[in-house]
Parts: C-alpha cells; sequence; structure tokens
C-alpha cells in the first residue's frame, strides 16, 4: 500500500473521514431497512446509503486521487450524478407500484384511491382491470 | 502513522458495507413481499457500488472505478424495470 502513504497528512486524515462517515451511513440505513416494521417507513432507509454514504466515498475517492495525481480527478462525479438523479426516480416507482399492488388487494392501511382522487388523477385505474 | 489511519478506515469501511449487505441480503430472502426485495436489491447494488469503490481506494487503480460505474447503470435500470412489472406485470408495452 505504498501509494497511499505517498498522501500528505491531510488528506489522509480528511479522506478517511469521508470513507468512515460513507459506510457508516450505509450501514444505518441498512439496518433501518432490515428493522423497520412497514414498506412505507422501509422505502426511505436506503436512501441513507445513497446520498451521504455515495457521496462520502466518493469525495474521499476525489480527494485521495487528486491529490495522488496532482491534478483534479472529477470522474467520480459522474457516479454522484447518476445516483443522485436515478435514486428518486427508482423510490417513486417502486412506492406506487407497492400502493397500486396494495389497493388492488384491499389492504386497509393504505389510503382509497376515493381519498385522494382529486390529488392523484394520473394515478393508475384500481377498478375495470 | 497517517497512512496507517486510512489504512485502517478502509478496511474498517470494508466490514461496515459488507455487514450492510449482509441485513439487505436478509431483507431480501425475508421479502415479505416482492417490492421489499425489490427494494433490498437495489439497496444491494448501492452497497457493492461503494464497496467496489473502497477497493478502488485501497488499491489506488481506477479500474475498479469503471466497474462500480457500471454496476450502477445495471442497478438503475434492473430497478425500474422489475418496478414496471410490479406495476403492470410487462415490462415493456
Amino acid at each position: 500500500m505504498t501509494h497511499l502513504a505517498e498522501l500528505p497528512a491531510w488528506a489522509q486524515l480528511v479522506a478517511s473521514f469521508f470513507i468512515l462517515v460513507g459506510a457508516v451511513v450505509t450501514l444505518i440505513g441498512a439496518v433501518g431497512l432490515l428493522t423497520l416494521r412497514d414498506f412505507y417507513d422501509r422505502i426511505h432507509a436506503p436512501t441513507l446509503g445513497s446520498t451521504w454514504g455515495t457521496g462520502g466515498i466518493l469525495l474521499a475517492s476525489i480527494i485521495i486521487f487528486s491529490t495522488l495525481q496532482s491534478r483534479p480527478v472529477l470522474h467520480e462525479v459522474l457516479i454522484a450524478v447518476f445516483v443522485t438523479v436515478t435514486m428518486p426516480v427508482v423510490l417513486m416507482l417502486l412506492g406506487r407500484a407497492a400502493l397500486y399492488r396494495d389497493r388492488t388487494e384491499g389492504v386497509e392501511t393504505v389510503p382509497p384511491m376515493e381519498a385522494v382522487s382529486g390529488l392523484a388523477e394520473d394515478a393508475p385505474e384500481t377498478d375495470g382491470k | 502513522m497517517s497512512a496507517t489511519i486510512l489504512m485502517w478506515s478502509v478496511t474498517i469501511a470494508h466490514v461496515l458495507l459488507a455487514v450492510a449487505m449482509v441485513c439487505q441480503a436478509i431483507r431480501f430472502i425475508r421479502g415479505p413481499r416482492a417490492q421489499d426485495r425489490v427494494m433490498a436489491f437495489d439497496a444491494f447494488y448501492i452497497s457493492s457500488m461503494l464497496l467496489l469503490l473502497t477497493f478502488g481506494i485501497r488499491t489506488g487503480t481506477t479500474l475498479y472505478f469503471e466497474a462500480a460505474l457500471v454496476i450502477s447503470l445495471i442497478g438503475f435500470v434492473s430497478t425500474v424495470a422489475l418496478a414496471k412489472f410490479l406495476m403492470r406485470g410487462e415490462v415493456i408495452e
């Protein structure tokens, strides 16, 4: 591991801080995914890993490789932008699919379509399918 | 001295991310419904991408970065396809 020893001390300390923050936040999200009770509670937990989990480790990677190569290494921003853009899309699709499945099965805990019909006109039809 | 701190924090991050992947795998196995499994699958993809990035920091090569980019792309596409399948019963209409 000689390449890490070539880094200046401030870069090593800052990078290890960001690596640990990213890993700990991802672990908190995974524990929440495991222990929360309802699907609609659990859908919030993995977003920890995709916001600050990804952000922390990518920041550490940017700091380490930029300091090693003495030039700004910014290709990690690709992953950051991609994850930030795609995560809300995935969660909204998944949440709407789960809501649709729960409504068609008549689960009591989700609000019925009549209660929110003024708000969700583009929601899928619950009857006639 | 501080190189040792960085090595240790990368090792600790490996362990924490592996534990996170174990939690997501347990949720993937236990279910109870299909949407829980799809969500656990998506979180599993994110954690494996982060694990590959920490491997890249440890070895100092950019090869792992490209693998992580491909994994995040495939994870997004597969999760969207699975969510579409749960909603409509088919992926391409």
